[in-house]
C-alpha cells in the first residue's frame, strides 16, 4: 500500500526591522521617490546596499534617482506563479534606473514577449496605496507616451518595518512504516515495529533505528495502556490551543514499547500527574477516528500502582 | 595535519522526478549508506565525522536535517554537522575536519526532496529578503535573466544550448541513475515553445528528488580502503554579491576565483554544477576548460537535479572517474544562490 500523504500548507508573516539604509529606501518608496546610495568608488546603489561593496565600509550617502530607465536583461513570464507582481503575463526585467549604476530586479507589464527588448525604456508605476515596500513599485511599464500624472506622495512616518507574507505548499508524505502506524489508528489498534538489530520496539515506527541507522520491520500491537514517563503542566495560553490550561502534556510509554509518545493526561487534577503513574487511552467515538493519534482524545489513570523508577529509567 | 585526503567511495540515490518516502530522506540515504559501507568495507563506527546539507524551505519544516540522522544510527552519540546548503560544502567542512587531525575519516551526504514543494517558488525564498523575495522571482525566470545577458552579448546562441541539452541527455542514457537520457534532436529542440523566454524546457534541469553520500579519508587509511583513491589536490569556494542587478550575469568572477586558486590545470574531465544550459556554457568560458575536457559523462543535473545533492554528486562521479581508473585529474564544480553566486571548486587526482 502507498504511503499516506496530505497537503501541508505552511504559511507566515515575515516581518523585518530595516535598519537605516533599507529604511529611508522603504520610506521613499512610501513616498513615491527612489533613493540609491552612494559608493566609495562614486556608483550609485539602487536599490541601496548598506555597506560598501569594495572596502565593506557603511554606505550613508543617499542619492535620488529617476523612476525612468533602461531594461538590462528581461525574461518572459507565461504563466505567472502565487504572489509575483502580476497575475497576467509579464517580463522579468533587471532595470536600471536614470541616475544609478546597478539595476533592480522588477516586473515589466508589457502585455507580450513582441514588446520587449534589452535597452527598452521603462517607468515605474506605482500602487495606489503605499506600505514602505518594494510593492510599491506595483511593475515597471514600456516608457510609451506621455507620463501619466504622478500621483500624490503619501508621507507620513519613516518606515521601519517591512512584513513580506510568505505562503508554501507542499505534499508531506509519511514513511512506510508510519503509514502502517497511521492506518492502524483508523482501525483502533496502535502498531509499533521492532528494531531488527536492537530488538526495540518504537512505536510510532521509524524509517531507521536511531541506534542501528536499519529500517524497522516486525509488527508489533501494542496495549492502548502505559505509564508517564516525564510530563509538563501547561499554564500559558497559546494559538491553536485546544484545552483550558492548566492540564498536562506526557510522554506516555505504552507496555511494550522502548519509546515513549507525547500525549495528553486528563480525567485528575493536574498536580496528581507523577512520573510511574499508569495510564489508558481514552478513545473518541468510533465513528469521529481518522488515521491519527487524535482517535485517542486523552489518557487516563487507572488506578493501578505506579511503576517502580528503575522499570522506565532508561526511557526517559 | 593530515594533508592527504581524498574520496574513496561514492553512492547515489536514483533520480527520480518523485519518490513516496519522506522529505527527511531516510528512505532514501539507508540504502546509499549500506551501499558505501559495502564498497568501502568501513562500519557505522568507524566513521569520524558525518556532515550533511540539506534545506529546511524544500522540505517544508524546521531541523528536517536533524529527523535524516535516524538513517546513520547516531546512538551512542556521534560527531555531526549540517549545512543548510549543497552538499558540497558539506565536504568542504568534513574537508577541513579531516585536515586538522582529529578525525581520518567522514561520510558527508546531501539529500532532497525537491517535488514535496513548488521548487522554483521555494527557491525565491533564497533571494534578499527586502527588495527582492517580496516579489517571489522563480529561479527559472532568474536563470532566464542571466541567459538572456549572455545571448545579448554573443557569449552563447539558442542553438549552442540546445546542443547542451542534447550532449547531457545522451550521456545521460549511460547513467542508471540519471532521471532523463536518451537521443534528442537539436532542431527539434528549438521548436519547442519558452518556458521562461529564453529557456526552453530542455534547458532547465528536471525537478528531482534524490540524494548523494561520498567517504572522505586521509593517508594511509585512504589507501587501505579504496584501490585507487581521488586525492582532493585543490578544493576552494568563492561567493559573487548577491545583488543580481549588480552582478555582472555573464561572468562568473567566484567560479573563475575558486577554480584558479583550486589549481584545475590538466584535468581531463569536468563534472559541472550547471542546472541550466547557458550556465554550463558560461562555466565552460570561466573555467577556461578546452574543447578536450570532457563535461559531464555523468549527464550532469540537466537529467536529474537533486537538489542539495547535485553538487556533491558532482564530486562523486568526478571522483569515480579518478577511482575506476579512466581518468587521472579531474574537476567537480557546484553552485548555490542565484544565477552562480557561490561556486566550489575540488579538483582530484589518481596517484600512484
Ligand atoms: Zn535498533
Amino acid at each position: 500500500m502507498a504511503p499516506l500523504s496530505a497537503p501541508l500548507e505552511v504559511g507566515f508573516d515575515y516581518t523585518r526591522s530595516l535598519g537605516p539604509v533599507l529604511g529611508r529606501f522603504m520610506t521613499g518608496l512610501r513616498d513615491r521617490r527612489i533613493e540609491g546610495v552612494r559608493g566609495s568608488d562614486g556608483r550609485v546603489h539602487v536599490p541601496p546596499v548598506e555597506y560598501d561593496p569594495a572596502t565593506a565600509q557603511p554606505l550613508s550617502e543617499f542619492v535620488a534617482v529617476a523612476d525612468e530607465g533602461t531594461v538590462e536583461s528581461w525574461s518572459w513570464m507565461p504563466a505567472p506563479l502565487e504572489g509575483q507582481p502580476l497575475a497576467h503575463p509579464f517580463a522579468w526585467a533587471l532595470v536600471r534606473l536614470d541616475g544609478a549604476d546597478t539595476a533592480m530586479l522588477h516586473a515589466v507589464d508589457a502585455g507580450s514577449p513582441d514588446r520587449m527588448r534589452t535597452g527598452m525604456q521603462v517607468r515605474v508605476r506605482w500602487t495606489p496605496e503605499p506600505v514602505g515596500s518594494i510593492r510599491d513599485i506595483a511593475c515597471f511599464e514600456p516608457l510609451e507616451g506621455p507620463a501619466p500624472p504622478r500621483p500624490d506622495p503619501s508621507g507620513g512616518e519613516p518606515v521601519t518595518m517591512v512584513t513580506t507574507p510568505v505562503h508554501l505548499h507542499y505534499e508531506h508524505s509519511a514513511s512506510e512504516e508510519e503509514s502502517r502506524y497511521l492506518r492502524g489508528l483508523a482501525e483502533g489498534r496502535l502498531l509499533g515495529q521492532r528494531c531488527p538489530e536492537c530488538g526495540k520496539v518504537y512505536i510510532p515506527p521509524r524509517g531507521a533505528c536511531p541506534t542501528d541507522g536499519v529500517p524497522t520491520s516486525e509488527e508489533v500491537e501494542l496495549p492502548d495502556r502505559g505509564i508517564v514517563t516525564t510530563f509538563c503542566i501547561v499554564n500559558v495560553p497559546f494559538l491553536g490551543q485546544r484545552i483550558q490550561p492548566p492540564y498536562v502534556a506526557a510522554y506516555v510509554l505504552l507496555d511494550g514499547a522502548d519509546i515513549a509518545f507525547l500525549h495528553l493526561v486528563l480525567g485528575c487534577a493536574a498536580d496528581e500527574v507523577r512520573m510511574g503513574m499508569r495510564v489508558e487511552a481514552v478513545w473518541k467515538p468510533r465513528e469521529e477516528w481518522g488515521t491519527t493519534v487524535a482517535n485517542i482524545d486523552h489518557f487516563r489513570p487507572t488506578g493501578e500502582p505506579d511503576a517502580p523508577f528503575e522499570s522506565f529509567a532508561e526511557h526517559l | 595535519m593530515n594533508t592527504d585526503i581524498a574520496v574513496v567511495g561514492f553512492a547515489q540515490a536514483p533520480q527520480v522526478h518523485r519518490t513516496s518516502g519522506t522529505t527527511n530522506g531516510v528512505e532514501m540515504l539507508v540504502p546509499v549508506f549500506q551501499e558505501l559501507f559495502a564498497t568501502t568495507g568501513l562500519s557505522r563506527r568507524e566513521i569520524g565525522f558525518w556532515c550533511s546539507g540539506s534545506s529546511d524551505y524544500l522540505a517544508g519544516r524546521a531541523f528536517s536535517f536533524v529527523s535524516a540522522v535516524d538513517a546513520i544510527g547516531a546512538f551512542p552519540p556521534i560527531i555531526e554537522s549540517h549545512v543548510e546548503s549543497d552538499g558540497a560544502w558539506a565536504l568542504y567542512e568534513a574537508w577541513v575536519k579531516i585536515r586538522t587531525g582529529e578525525v581520518d575519516t567522514a561520510l558527508v551526504y546531501g539529500f532532497g526532496k525537491s517535488s514535496a514543494g513548488e521548487l522554483r517558488r521555494v527557491l525565491a525564498l533564497q533571494l534578499d529578503p527586502y527588495a527582492v523575495a517580496p516579489l517571489w522571482p522563480d529561479s527559472v525566470s532568474i536563470a532566464a535573466l542571466q541567459a538572456r545577458v549572455g545571448l545579448d552579448r554573443g557569449l552563447w546562441s539558442e542553438k549552442e544550448m540546445a546542443e547542451v541539452a542534447a550532449r547531457s541527455r545522451a550521456d545521460g542514457a549511460a547513467n542508471p541513475h540519471a532521471q532523463l537520457g536518451g537521443a534528442v534532436d537539436v532542431a527539434a529542440l528549438l521548436e519547442e515553445p519558452y518556458l521562461a523566454d529564453p529557456l526552453r524546457a530542455h534547458d532547465c534541469a528536471p525537478v528531482t528528488d534524490g540524494a548523494a553520500a561520498v567517504v572522505l579519508a586521509a593517508g594511509d587509511r585512504a589507501r587501505e580502503l579504496c584501490e585507487r583513491p581521488a586525492w582532493i589536490s585543490g578544493i576552494e569556494h568563492r561567493v559573487d554579491s548577491p545583488v543580481l542587478g549588480a552582478r555582472d550575469l555573464g561572468r562568473s568572477t567566484s567560479a573563475a576565483a575558486a577554480a584558479a586558486a583550486a589549481g584545475i590545470d590538466g584535468v581531463t574531465v569536468a563534472e559541472l554544477h550547471a542546472p541550466f544550459t547557458s550556465q554550463e556554457l558560461l562555466l565552460r568560458r570561466e573555467l577556461g576548460l578546452s574543447d578536450a575536457v570532457r563535461i559531464n559523462p555523468s549527464g550532469g543535473p540537466l537529467c536529474g537535479n537533486p537538489m542539495f545533492a547535485t553538487g556533491l554528486t558532482r564530486i562523486g562521479e568526478a571522483a569515480a572517474r579518478v577511482m575506476d581508473g579512466t581518468a587521472e585529474r579531474v574537476l567537480a564544480h557546484a553552485t548555490v544562490g542565484p544565477a552562480l553566486q557561490q561556486n566550489l571548486v575540488c579538483v582530484m587526482e589518481g596517484r600512484s
